[in-house]
């Protein structure tokens, strides 16, 4: 019970360029567990996540998933990377969450959250389809099934998006903002969902700014800047007695930015 | 509340009972166009030097027929292989292996670069440059050979030639296609577990063929038209097969106007097949496309 996380990330550097995006950052994510990542923008939040999904590779350190390497594999004494196909079947295991929704257009809604079921975990098509109207159904959406993406709003697509990270059962969840590009009055239905999924005990990783929800639903918090993590905790420490004098100034313009955030009451 | 000025009495203004604007303008355009083609029809049908007598007579010659079923079958041939080795010159262009992307480049700047009738004629005189075509191992051991003479024929010079030409413009075509289509696709599709071929195919590829069908089309078109060229190395297309008639006979305008009639006929075809393909594709595009299935029931407060 008290063996390996659910996802390790191990002193991972990734450049672009001459630019560190990420630099020696390490982070553990145990079963069951809803981590929040904050930072000012530029930190490399989005490149953590994008590299733990393998969307990006990695210059130096290792990730793992349930303690398999992820993107190499050992050969003659060393390591290699694996192939686009292998690639694909570890990604198969985790889920993605984008800002900008990233729903296929040519799909209708349906088809959208039935696709990786069918196509890459092979599930009967019918079973698929009557487990997405079940995921519609908790999402709010169960009668936009047959629509096309375009022909929703923004706060929909983000939770057809949901239900499609996690209609193939994955292992971890990874949300990179998905707040940011909705409506204030869109945001709310989004994270009653992701609310929601916590409750199921659903292992996420969440980039957001939705200070509320970090305070409320996670139970640990990640503090970034510069490619580096800077502070990590429990977010009632981190927001109530934040040890860097940079955390401090980030959440002090958050704070500005977003009164329901002073104190670390929950939002109902 | 409202910084606009208020209606100034006290009845509502209903937009339902507005008229129309009087637009003179099209009015006008319309009158001209009219008499534009009125003019246009009486010189077709009172200049007798058309000899549409003789235009119906040699319309569905059986040599006419023939030509056309060249015509269209090379234009066939063309396009499928131009779009088979464009695709495959858009993937090498778009590779991160710089040797091929050079290739790829070199290949289509040299086969649009030069003129296509020049091609034509360069691979219908192969046989002078090289005797023998033999497909082996570059200065190791070949498997077959055939003497140049031979394989050379006007239709593999034509279908040669058209399809190389080809390929270097659906290369041009495909890989503006695929770099249109979102970055945020692919990476949503390899999120989804997808390998690279079910990506490319299922999401990346139908979101480029939106982008590639309009200009394929109008190159589908051109080379159509382009295949009229080959009556100089003698092939026995559309135009040559007129030009065979009225060379015995000397009714060059009646029998120009048989072959005219008949790029039309194809060319509205083709048309009508490009529009149908691009609706195709577009599903999903506009936010106006309704469902493919209707929902059940509407009922809007479902939601949340
Ligand atoms: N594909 C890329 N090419 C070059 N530089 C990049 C690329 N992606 C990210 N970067 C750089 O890496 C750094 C981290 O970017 P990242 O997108 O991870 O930040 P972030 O914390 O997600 O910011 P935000 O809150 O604005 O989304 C930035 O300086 C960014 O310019
Ligand atoms: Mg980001």
């Amino acid at each position: 019970m008290t063996g390996q996380p659910a996802l390790r990330v191990q002193g991972v550097r990734k450049t672009f360029g001459d630019h560190a995006a990420l630099d020696d950052v390490s982070l553990d994510v145990r079963e069951g567990e809803v981590v929040v990542v904050i930072g000012p923008s530029g930190s490399g939040k989005s490149t953590l996540i994008r590299c733990v999904h393998q969307l990006e590779a990695i210059d130096a350190g290792a990730i793992y998933l349930d303690g398999e390497l992820l993107g190499h594999e050992r050969h003659r004494g060393g390591l290699r990377a694996l192939g686009e196909r292998r690639v694909a079947a570890q990604r198969s295991r985790m889920s993605m969450v984008f800002q900008q929704f990233n729903l296929i257009p040519h799909f209708t809604v349906l088809r959208n959250i039935t696709e990786a079921p069918v196509r890459v975990h092979r599930r009967a098509r019918s079973e698929a389809e009557s487990e997405a109207m079940e995921l519609l159904e908790r999402v709010g959406l169960a009668d936009r099934a047959h629509h096309y993406p375009r022909q929703l709003s923004g706060g929909q697509q983000q939770r057809v998006a949901i239900a499609r990270a996690v209609a193939t059962k994955p292992r971890i969840t990874l949300f990179d903002e998905p707040t940011s590009a909705l409506d204030p009055e869109l945001v709310e239905d989004v994270l009653r969902v992701m609310r929601g999924l916590a409750a199921d005990g659903m292992t996420m990783v969440v980039v957001t700014h939705e200070m509320a929800f970090a305070s409320e639903v996670a139970d640990r918090c990640v503090f970034m800047e510069a490619g580096r993590v800077v502070e990590s905790g429990p977010p009632s420490e981190l927001f109530t007695a934040p040890r860097s004098a940079r955390l401090r100034s980030f959440l002090a313009r958050h704070h500005n930015a977003r009164p329901t955030t002073s104190t670390v009451e929950s939002v109902s | 509340m409202t910084t606009l000025s208020a209606p100034p009495s006290e009845a509502f203004d209903d937009v339902a009972t507005a008229r129309r604007r009087a637009r003179p303008w099209r009015w006008a355009a319309g009158l001209a166009l009219a008499a534009v083609a009125a003019q246009l029809a009486w010189f077709l049908v009172n200049n007798d030097r058309f000899e549409w007598d003789v235009v119906a007579r040699y319309l569905f010659e059986p040599t006419v027929l023939s030509g056309l079923a060249t015509t269209v079958l090379l234009a066939v041939v063309a396009m499928a292989i131009g779009s088979v080795v464009g695709g495959l010159l858009a993937a090498a262009q778009l590779s991160d292996f710089a040797p091929l992307r050079w290739a790829a480049t070199v290949y289509v700047g040299v086969f649009r670069g030069i003129p296509p009738l020049v091609q034509l004629i360069f691979w219908f005189n192969l046989a002078y440059l090289l005797p023998r075509i033999s497909i082996g191992i570059p200065f190791g051991p070949e498997f077959a050979s055939w003497d140049a003479n031979t394989v050379i024929t006007p239709l593999t010079a034509a279908v040669i030639g058209l399809s190389l030409v080809e390929s270097a413009y659906m290369a041009e075509i495909i890989r503006a296609g695929l770099l249109g289509v979102d970055s945020g696709q692919r990476d949503a599709a390899k999120a989804m577990g997808l390998t690279p071929a079910q990506t490319f195919a299922r999401v990346v590829l139908p979101q480029a063929m939106r982008v590639i069908i309009p200009p394929s089309g109008s190159q589908f078109i051109s080379v159509l038209k382009g295949t009229a060229l080959v009556s100089v190395i003698a092939m026995a297309d559309l135009l040559h097969s007129v030009q065979v008639i009225y060379n015995r006979t000397y009714q060059i305008v009646p029998l120009l106007i048989v072959a005219c009639l008949w790029y039309l006929v194809v060319v509205t075809v083709l048309t009508i097949g490009q529009r149908w393909l691009e609706r195709h594709f577009s599903r999903g595009h506009t936010a106006a496309t309704s469902a493919r299935r209707p929902t059940v029931s509407t009922s809007d407060g479902a939601a949340a």
